[in-house]
């Protein structure tokens, strides 16, 4: 009986203390999470926040919508098939009226250029005539001021134009855009440029990628099987460059490459040209210069995969008859594949998202991915496609990163 | 070398062909920025071999002329400012990171580290977008809380390797002494990570003080950094003066490269004699 109270006592004792246990463990994890806190939040806000807000805008265009509300409405009745009605012109002459008194047309005009090429000045002129059109009927006034409210096409337009979220960035960021029927069509081919872009960008970014892995992949072997004094110091060489900003080894490339430059300069001094070549602003330049860039992150997994290879499984297969060339391709080789795919992998990641170095040492048609956000940032200023070509490679290069984090947790099970 | 008496005559063909290529390979690496550099002495805007005389006047542009020191001044400004954020940000995260049972781990680290994974274009034109809409573009502050959100996760990475090797004996014994957590945090964690946290210190002042495509959208004219300066000079036409900046930035990578390394080996052998 007493041994049971003992019991009891005890058990509440450590429940009591468990429950203190308990307390204080969450106390830590919020003492911790309260740490992280500050720069949790300030990532958000400065990063997380308009990276989210950018890849919405690929996606959502609520110009229309917002400007043009009554004739967008009016629209959702149409069939698609004959003009519309005398209704749906009487909205959209209340709605020209509208953006020229509250000089919006411009806005709907540029957003109208983006989808139907050209018809924007005509809608920003349709928006002054028909500033003084106050009286009815409209369907035949508004066509007469402009042939533009003829084409089904620009009606279809508008009836997208109902609902906030848009397909047409993305569509058009892969070539694809809407017809006259609001059914998708392939963009014309004058104007079919990105589907190219991404195409040159995987493309610069594989041959980018297997000449840093032929380049790196020798030198990494020499590193690993050097003695430690040497290797350290050769290593300099490799860490150096690595630290050196992107823009200085641009730059470096761009006053080597020039016409009158040093490497023309050899070229045509040990008599391999007659004349100096266009080195600088070809996809040539562009790939060596990356590749140059890009060395070490390729090496340097390779590197360290290798490092942990012992010697002495080579020894053991040349004792046991192998060949030199046999014994390396069958027991060392793949033993640093792990070091392969990871130096590859995060080499072609950082690939795909370049923008510095091709814009100053390419050409205008080695431009990649990057280029086409910035130019349409800053340039040809239109948002939603800029967003919707930052969606696509940012997507592509999440999900290669995620591919990436699995292989080296991979590695590190193996290696582990 | 010894291996090599064994060795049979293709094999010793083998042995100095992967030498042979693994030089050139380390030359391709090195020779273009060390090519470079000197032609930022010549005397003559031309960018070839021989030079004609030697000469400071580029670096006497550079460092008299109001556009390039305007360039200097900013980016040490955007710099300094970058990474004393970054640093107190970084480190106070490093800290909670490093934690037992910190809750939801992989995603906190994730959004930690995504400005490292994110390309650098599309931060720069998200970036621009938001600050377009709140009124950031072309002001200090806008380029100063960009370079901290791309600096911080080199800081957290940095101090929480440090963070791996400290001892927690040494925390829990000036706990068990009845030190306050304020005092073991100052006299104790401190003092420990510190070479952690200087080295991460000068990784996010390196990030800030080498980055130009987020400046390239969000500076403007009164905001110009040094990068952006030489960015803008190479499209309009390459002078020996954006070389001379090359040389200086190179300078300063390399003196910060080596201040950490030396950081590092100092904490290493700290840490071995508190480990005996």
């Amino acid at each position: 009986m007493a041994a049971t109270v003992a019991q009891t006592a005890g058990s509440e004792k450590n429940m009591l203390l468990r429950a203190e246990l308990r307390r204080s463990e969450r106390w830590g994890k919020l003492r911790a999470f309260a740490l992280v806190l500050p720069l949790l939040l300030f990532l958000v806000i400065t990063f997380v926040f308009p990276i989210g807000r950018m890849l919405f805008n690929a996606v959502h265009d609520d110009t229309l919508l917002t400007l043009m509300p009554r004739t967008t409405a009016a629209l959702a009745a149409w069939d698609g098939n004959d003009l519309p009605g005398e209704q749906v012109f009487a909205a959209l002459a209340k709605d020209l009226r509208d953006t020229w008194e509250q000089k919006t047309m411009g806005s709907v005009a540029v957003r109208m250029n983006y989808e139907l090429p050209g018809t924007g000045s005509q809608f920003t002129s349709s928006a002054r005539k028909a500033s003084t059109l106050l009286t009815g009927p409209y369907k035949a006034a508004l066509i007469q001021i402009d042939p533009l409210w003829e084409r089904k096409e620009v009606w279809n337009f508008f009836k997208r134009g109902a609902s906030p979220f848009t397909a047409y960035y993305l569509l058009r960021s892969v070539d694809y855009q809407y017809g006259a029927d609001s059914q998708i069509v392939a963009t014309p081919p004058e104007t079919a440029i990105f589907r190219d872009a991404f195409l040159r960008t995987f493309g610069i970014s594989v041959g980018v990628t297997a000449a840093t892995f032929l380049l790196g992949f020798p030198v990494a072997y020499l590193l690993a099987t050097l003695s430690p004094k040497s290797s350290n110091l050769l290593m300099i060489l490799i860490v150096l460059p690595f630290w050196t900003s992107m823009l200085v080894r641009t730059v470096a490339w761009v006053v080597l490459l020039q016409q009158n430059g040093v490497v023309n300069q050899a070229l045509v001094g040990l008599h391999i040209i007659s004349h100096p070549a266009d080195l600088i602003f070809t996809r040539f330049a562009t790939i060596v210069a990356m590749t140059q860039i890009q060395l070490p992150v390729t090496l340097l997994p390779i590197y360290s995969v290798m490092k942990t290879i012992p010697p002495s499984h080579i020894r053991a297969a040349r004792s046991l008859g192998a060949g030199s060339f046999y014994a390396f391709w069958r027991v060392y080789f793949p033993q640093t594949l792990p070091g392969i795919a990871a130096g590859c992998l995060l080499t072609f990641i950082l690939c795909l998202g370049y923008y510095l170095t091709p814009a100053l040492v390419g050409g205008p048609s080695d431009q990649m991915v990057g280029y086409f956000i910035a130019n349409y940032t800053n340039k040809q200023i239109n948002w939603g496609l800029a967003s919707a070509l930052s969606a696509l490679l940012l997507v592509a290069t999440l999900l290669l990163y995620y591919v990436f984090n699995k292989l080296v947790d991979v590695n590190r099970l193996k290696i582990g | 070398m010894s291996t090599l008496v064994y060795a049979s005559t293709i094999e010793k063909g083998w042995y100095w062909l992967h030498r042979i290529i693994s030089g050139t390979v380390l030359l391709f690496l090195v020779a273009p920025v060390l090519m470079v550099i000197p032609l930022s002495f010549n005397s003559v805007p031309f960018f070839t071999y021989p030079m004609s005389g030697f000469s400071f006047r580029w670096y006497e542009e550079f460092l008299l002329s109001a556009r390039w020191q305007g360039g200097l001044q900013n980016s040490f400004f955007v710099a300094v400012a970058a990474t004393l954020l970054s640093s107190v940000l970084g480190t106070l995260a490093a800290l909670g990171l490093s934690r037992p049972n910190f809750p939801w781990r992989t995603a906190v680290l994730g959004i930690v580290i995504s400005p490292m994974i994110v390309p650098t274009i599309i931060t720069a034109v998200a970036v621009y977008f938001f600050y377009a809409n709140v009124g950031l573009v072309n002001s200090y502050t806008g380029v100063i809380l960009a370079h901290t959100a791309i600096a911080a996760p080199y800081v957290v990475v940095t101090v929480s390797a440090t963070l791996v090797g400290l001892d927690n004996s040494l925390v829990r014994a000036a706990s068990g002494l009845g030190a306050p957590s304020i005092t073991v945090f100052f006299k104790v964690i401190l003092p420990l990570i510190s070479p952690g946290m200087i080295a991460g210190s000068l990784f996010a002042f390196v990030a800030s003080f080498d980055e130009v495509v987020i400046a390239l959208f969000v500076a403007g004219p009164q905001q110009r950094t040094l990068p952006l300066v030489m960015f803008s000079g190479i499209r309009e036409q390459i002078s020996p003066t954006i070389i001379a900046a090359a040389a200086v930035l190179v300078l300063f990578a390399t003196a910060m490269l080596t201040a950490v390394e030396l950081l590092r080996r100092r904490s290493e052998r700290l840490r071995g004699i508190r480990g005996t």
